[in-house]
């Protein structure tokens, strides 16, 4: 028993650590920029896939850049994309920034944004204009808005 | 009202009528949900039929921070009032509560893998969400791991209260940093961010919870309040009823629960 | 039946979406059914400790 609640509060410490480590789960691109965070750690960036920007590489590499409106980065990633992905989806990339500027990614996960709506909805919406785009994107929410109008 | 049910006598009453007919509507609206979630609604725009993981996802998070909830204001009652039942109740709830936390992490988990791209990630909200169910866990734990049971009782009392600080940091931990999980979509200022489509049954399906989960508060309650009985009977059994030789040892002559007349 | 593979099949992601309800009903259906279980158990157990008392008096 007593062993049973070490263990818990162990777990929970652990966990805790964890989320400390994550606060800061990524980084924008314009992050990167004022902070001037160089060197190989490992982290991650996140904001829209950039329009346009998706090339894909016939050794299964796939190139693209993240932009949240003010600032972007290319990134390099080699591997199986999420369903979500899509350009003007948002993604978190984790990996290493190369010396040349380029985001190595190891991963890149998709966020999906908060709306849950049927396909003939977003249609609708799209033909009366009523649909914004990236709007409600949580990717660095007020930055998606900034990339929306850039648009 | 509270203080009406809450005489331990009334309350075998009054949830012996209620328990039919909370479990029969409960049924009903489950069926009813599960109706709406895998066929009445419509795929996602994004997410296709993926988005069918939502509707036992977000309901038992729901759930998940509502019973903790409970469980924490009944602790509260059960410290400062040191009611009897409220501390049934605290006790009775919180295994259902780890259950909706349970199901809430890993049909999340189910629902990332094929949307984000991952089971699992160390982001705000998957860990202060895995901290609610170390906190279940812990409670239970305590409620039932001393040999004095009242000591226990006051342990995890104590936890759960505690523990609160654990729920506005859920809540809010999508708004306050960095997540790789959205922001909330019904819960929120403003309109829901929800077609009314895909509203319904997300929202039938919480009521189908929380019927199921009053449901099953009153059978484990009744549980609870039958088991202390059966202590009782078993104690009165020990100590033949002329002249009980454990008197002076500080035991009551008669158990509180026989006494309540449970 | 093809609508019925349809449904099963879920757009691709059966592999995930049935599982998760799979595993509420499991949870859920399990904690509801130990629940009356043990209730019911507790209340045969009252029942026979007041016959036993009730006869030992």
């Amino acid at each position: 028993m007593a062993l049973g609640v070490a263990a818990l509060g162990g777990a929970t410490a652990l966990a805790l650590n964890a989320i400390s480590d994550n606060l800061v789960f990524f980084y924008s691109p314009s992050d990167l920029n004022s902070r001037h965070i160089t060197g190989a750690h490992r982290m991650r960036i996140g904001g829209l896939v950039e329009d346009g920007s998706i090339a894909r590489g016939p050794d299964g590499r796939v190139v693209f850049r993240i932009t949240d409106g003010k600032a972007d980065i290319p990134v390099v990633y080699h591997g199986i994309l999420p369903d979500l992905f899509r350009q003007g989806q948002g993604v978190v990339a984790e990996g290493r920034l190369m010396p040349g500027g380029v985001f190595d990614a190891s991963t890149v996960l998709a966020k999906h944004d908060e709306r849950y709506m049927p396909k003939e909805v977003v249609d609708a919406l799209k033909r009366s204009g009523h649909w914004q785009e990236g709007a409600a994107n949580p990717a660095a929410a007020p930055l998606a808005a900034t990339a929306a109008r850039l648009r | 009202m509270l203080s009406r049910f809450a005489n331990p006598a009334r309350f075998v009453r009054v949830s012996a009528a209620l328990l039919p007919w909370c479990a029969g509507v409960s049924i009903a609206l489950i069926l009813l949900g599960l109706y709406l979630a895998l066929i009445a609604s419509p795929p996602d725009y994004q997410q296709g039929e993926a988005v069918r993981i939502m509707y036992v996802h977000v309901p038992s998070a729901w759930m998940a921070l509502n019973v903790y909830l409970f469980v924490a204001a009944a602790s509260a009652v059960a410290l400062v009032w040191r009611h009897p039942l409220a501390e049934v109740a605290a006790r009775a709830a919180a295994p259902i509560g780890a259950c909706f936390t349970f199901v809430c992490l890993t049909t999340g988990s189910l629902w990332g893998r094929p949307m984000w791209g991952t089971w699992w990630v160390w982001d705000a909200r998957l860990t202060s969400v895995l901290v609610l169910f170390f906190l279940y866990l812990g409670y239970i734990a305590l409620v039932n791991g001393f040999d004095d049971p009242a000591r226990g009782s006051r342990a995890g009392s104590l936890l759960a209260v505690v523990g609160v600080v654990n729920l506005p940091i859920i809540k809010f931990s999508v708004d306050w940093w960095n997540t790789l999980h959205q922001p909330a979509s019904v819960l929120r200022l403003g309109k829901p961010t929800i077609a009314l489509s895909m509203l319904a049954p997300l929202l039938v399906m919480a009521s189908g919870f929380t019927v199921l989960f009053v449901t099953l508060l009153l059978i484990r309650m009744r549980t609870d309040l039958k088991q202390r009985r059966i202590r009782a009977l078993q104690l009165d059994r020990l100590t033949p009823a002329p002249a009980p030789p454990h008197t002076e040892s500080g035991l009551p002559a008669r158990p509180v629960a026989a006494r309540e007349g449970i | 039946m093809n609508s019925v593979d349809g449904f099963l099949a879920m757009g691709g992601y059966g592999a995930f979406v049935w599982p998760a309800y799979g595993l509420a009903v499991l949870v859920l259906g399990g904690l509801a059914a130990y629940s009356w279980r043990r209730y019911r158990a507790s209340v045969a157990m009252v029942d026979r400790l007041r016959q036993q008392s009730g006869r030992s008096r």
